[in-house]
Order: structure tokens, then C-alpha cells, then sequence
């Protein structure tokens, strides 16, 4: 092969190459699309009286997730299967925030964690690399530790919407979450940066429970809210 | 002193023992399993990747050398050692690249490709070096690759393996080297052969500056073919490329001018002074 035929032939592949990216540039523009009516949708339970519609939020939110999982069957079709980390960081984002919002959903129904197999699940997706477009365990942590900062939020609002015992749960549920991230080595990455960002939380909700508890309202909120969990 | 009294932080809780392990008398919940399950995963991923990490420093520094090496080819008799004594060390190289494949065995190999594309880069620039030396032509990325399949030397490697199937097969491992790595790679190439001009200068030899005029001209073409179509660290290189191209067109413009008015043992200096005044300029480390 002359110079010349080779370049040609490296210029169609990386011509190939390209094609699939925009190709799945489109499709996670609309999945990102999707992200964002849902983040609106779930935004509201920080509104005042919008506890009581907790519950039909997540409802909603769970439609808004058969979209993702359409949209995430015609993503995997973009490119070849085994080649998902050539092109992870195009979709690297968008997964992270999802990852946070089924996070959000479930916290919101039942106040647990959300494992990365439900995740998946709700995605659409596998939890394994060997079975198909998995969900990479760094995007799990860094859409759970969105969550954090999100509730932490959400402690702060409950008081002000006058529930004193959601931040209490909060409180226990961040501190075992913060008791699970210390047992990871992290390297110096973005997911280390972001974990750096959770004793914020920790701290702005033991603000709040400290606020409750030195003006007896934590007490109002236990009998009045039949105990903790 | 060390009889102090003073109780320390660390009395009420055995050494080493977290104190969240310690109030939990029941056994850890799930989430605290699920963190620890994460811990491992993590870790073995971190370390594969520093294996890696490690393997693509050693294909580093074992292709420098060969380069080097190669660089001290002449077409004097001692020329036919130096390039025996390059394919022993490129084998060498090649070693480490099967390392690499196994470590890669049943992951995906974009995944640590950060960590094995400076070792691979700096490989085809030394194989294609070596092979311009011996063929005054490019090798192809397919032929690259070729040279990257590895098998089973030894019965201690057969014998370790766990063979998922039970084919009559030896076991193969291979990497193939990624078009933007052999890219990156032959632009770095023509760095070496810039200098692979100078100095062939300097022995004497000028029919290869214009020999290798035409050749980086070639590649010059080829990668303005390609222009921005590639990843970004692709269309950096060009402005190099160009420079290296450039230095040795000034040399072929000199050698051409000037060359028969003066005598051969001298070219070297009219030509090494010219062309660390254009060093100078651009102001390089």
C-alpha cells in the first residue's frame, strides 16, 4: 500500500468513527431532554405543601423513565457492542444524572438507597459489563452522591414547609451513606472531587437536625410523626 | 512522656477499628455490604490500570532506546548489527505488548486505553523507524498489528491459562493498535527522521535528506488529508509536522545550492548551523 492509500483508508475509519458519535450525540441529546423533565418534575417536592404529592410525582417521574428506556434501547444500537468505553464519555453525563434521579425517586418512596441493579433496571440497562451497555459503577456513586447534595437541600426545606422529621431520616440515611463512601480508595478523578463535596452535605444537614433539636421541635416531630424509622 | 495519663482519642476504640463498625452490633446493613463490594471492585480496577500504567512506562523507555540505537545506523558494516541488535530489542518491546494484551483479557480495551497509548504511540514510532531503515517505506498500521499476535511460548503459560473452551487452539492473545495511535506514532516518526536527515548529513550521505524529503512529504500529504477529521491531539501534531518537514526542505535547498562548492567534510557544518538558528527561533527546549 502507498502512503497516500493509507491515509485514505485511515481517513474513511476515522470518518466511520465519527459518524457514530454523531449518531449518538443526537440520541443522548434527547435522553438529556427527558433527564431534564424529569429533574423539573421531581424539583417541585421542595414546594411548601408538595409532600402529599410525593407520591404522584414519583408516579409521573416512572413514566418519564419508559421514555429513558426507549431512548436508551436505540442508543445501544449506535454503535458496536463491545466498544462501550470508546464512547462512554458521550453519555457519561446524562447516565449520572438519571442514576440521580431514579436515586431521588426511590428515595422519595421509600427512603433506601437504590441499588445498581434497580438502577439499571429502571434505565433499562445491564448492571454487568459482560451482559450488555452497563452502568458503570463510578457513574452509580457520582449519581448517588448528587442525591446527597439534593437532599441535603431537602432537609432544608422540609423544616421551612414545617415537616421536622423528614430531615431526622435524612440525617440517618446521609451519615450511613457518608459511612459507605469512606470505605472507597478513590484515585484523584472527578468522582474523588465530587466525593469531597459530601461533607458539605453531611454537615448542612446536621445543621438542620441541630436547629431542630435545640428548639425541642425534633421532639414535636417524633410524637407527632409517629417515631423514626 | 509515655507514661502520661492523658486519655488519648483513640482509647475508647480499638486500634484500627472504624467507630461506625463499633456501634453497629448488628451485622452491616446492606448498603454498608454494597460499599464494600464497591471497595474491592474499585481497587482491582485501579490496579489493573497502574499494572498498565507501569507496562506502557517500560514500552516507553525500552522504544526510546531503540530509537536511539537506530539512530547510529549508518550503511557502514557495524549497520546490519545495529538493526539486529533493534529487532532483539523491539522483541523485547513486543513482550511487554503481550503483557498488555493479557492483562486486557476479557476487559474492554478502551477502557485503560489511557493508560497504554503513550507505550503504543512511542512502539510505532520506533517500528516504523526501524522499518523505514530497512525498506525506505512506511509500514501499514494492519502490518503493525500483525506483529502483535501473540501465543503461548511456553508450556508454564499453557498450563496457567484457564481455557474457557476446549479447542485444539494454542491460545492467542493480541492488541491492535488504534488508527489514532499509529497516527500519533508516524507523526512522531517524522521528528525522528528530521533529525535522521541532520545527521545523515553529517556523515556524508546526501542522498538521504532528499530521500527522506520525498517520503515526509508523503506524509505531510496524508495527514493534511486527514486535517481536523481526527481527534484534536491528531491535528496538533500537524504544526509540528510541518516544521519537521520544512527543516528538512531547507536541508535538501542547501545541500542543492551550496553542495558542490563545498567540499563533503564541511557540508556538516554549513548545515548544522543553519538549522540550529532555525532551533533557535522557534525557541524549542
Amino acid at each position: 500500500m502507498s502512503v497516500s492509500e493509507m491515509f485514505a483508508a485511515l481517513q474513511a475509519a476515522l470518518g466511520q468513527d465519527q459518524d457514530i458519535r454523531e449518531e449518538i450525540r443526537k440520541v443522548v441529546q434527547a435522553l438529556e431532554q427527558t433527564a431534564r423533565e424529569i429533574l423539573t418534575l421531581l424539583q417541585g417536592v421542595h414546594q411548601g405543601p408538595g409532600f402529599q404529592h410525593i407520591p404522584k410525582k414519583c408516579q409521573k417521574a416512572r413514566e418519564h423513565f419508559g421514555t429513558v428506556r426507549t431512548q436508551m434501547e436505540s442508543l445501544k444500537t449506535k454503535f458496536p457492542a463491545d466498544q462501550y468505553y470508546r464512547f462512554h464519555e458521550h453519555w457519561r453525563f446524562v447516565l449520572q444524572r438519571l442514576v440521580f434521579l431514579a436515586a431521588f425517586v426511590v428515595y422519595l418512596e421509600s427512603e433506601t438507597l437504590v441499588t445498581r441493579e434497580e438502577v439499571a433496571e429502571i434505565l433499562g440497562i445491564e448492571a454487568d459489563r459482560e451482559r450488555g451497555f452497563h452502568l458503570d459503577i463510578e457513574d452509580y456513586l457520582s449519581g448517588v452522591l448528587t442525591l446527597a447534595s439534593e437532599l441535603a437541600r431537602l432537609a432544608v426545606n422540609s423544616v421551612t414547609a414545617g415537616d421536622y422529621s423528614r430531615p431526622l431520616r435524612i440525617s440517618a440515611f446521609i451519615n450511613e451513606l457518608d459511612s459507605g463512601f469512606r470505605l472507597l480508595n478513590l484515585k484523584n478523578d472527578s468522582l474523588r472531587k465530587r466525593y469531597d463535596g459530601l461533607k458539605y452535605d453531611v454537615k448542612k444537614i446536621e445543621e438542620v437536625v441541630y436547629d431542630l433539636s435545640i428548639r425541642g421541635l425534633n421532639k414535636e416531630a417524633t410524637v407527632g410523626a409517629g417515631g423514626e424509622k | 512522656g509515655s507514661g502520661g495519663f492523658r486519655k488519648r482519642k483513640h482509647d475508647n476504640f480499638p486500634h484500627g477499628q472504624r467507630r461506625e463498625e463499633k456501634e453497629n452490633v448488628n451485622p452491616p446493613s446492606a448498603l454498608m455490604t454494597s460499599f464494600k463490594s464497591f471497595q474491592l471492585e474499585l481497587d482491582s480496577r485501579h490496579d489493573k490500570y497502574e499494572r498498565l500504567v507501569k507496562l506502557s512506562r517500560d514500552i516507553t523507555i525500552e522504544s526510546k532506546r531503540t530509537i536511539f540505537l537506530l539512530h547510529r545506523f549508518t550503511s557502514a558494516p557495524n549497520g546490519e548489527e545495529i538493526l539486529n541488535e533493534s529487532e532483539v530489542k523491539l522483541d523485547a518491546v513486543r513482550r511487554k505488548i503481550k503483557q498488555v494484551a493479557q492483562e486486557l483479557i476479557g476487559e474492554d480495551m478502551y477502557q485503560f486505553h489511557r493508560a497504554i497509548s503513550p507505550g503504543l504511540q512511542e512502539y510505532v514510532e520506533a517500528v516504523s523507524f526501524q522499518y523505514f531503515i530497512k525498506t525506505r517505506s512506511l509500514i501499514s498500521v494492519e502490518e503493525i498489528n500483525k506483529q502483535l499476535i501473540f501465543t503461548a511460548e511456553d508450556r508454564e503459560e499453557t498450563t496457567n491459562m484457564t481455557s474457557s473452551s476446549h479447542d485444539k487452539h494454542p491460545p492467542t492473545w493480541s492488541l491492535k493498535v488504534t488508527p489514532v495511535d499509529y497516527l500519533l506514532g508516524v507523526a512522531d516518526l517524522t521528528g525522528e527522521l528530521m533529525r535522521l536527515c541532520i545527521s545523515s548529513v553529517g556523515n556524508g550521505d546526501i542522498d538521504t535528506p532528499f530521500e527522506l524529503s520525498q517520503f515526509l512529504r508523503q506524509i505531510y500529504d496524508g495527514f493534511t488529508f486527514i486535517g481536523n477529521t481526527g481527534p484534536y491531539e491528531v491535528s496538533k501534531k500537524l504544526y509540528t509536522l510541518k516544521q519537521s518537514l520544512a527543516k528538512v526542505e531547507n536541508a535538501c535547498y542547501t545541500l542543492k545550492v551550496r553542495g558542490s562548492e563545498i567540499p563533503k567534510h564541511m557540508l556538516a557544518d554549513v548545515f548544522s548551523t543553519k538549522t540550529e538558528l532555525i532551533d533557535q527561533e522557534e525557541g524549542l527546549p
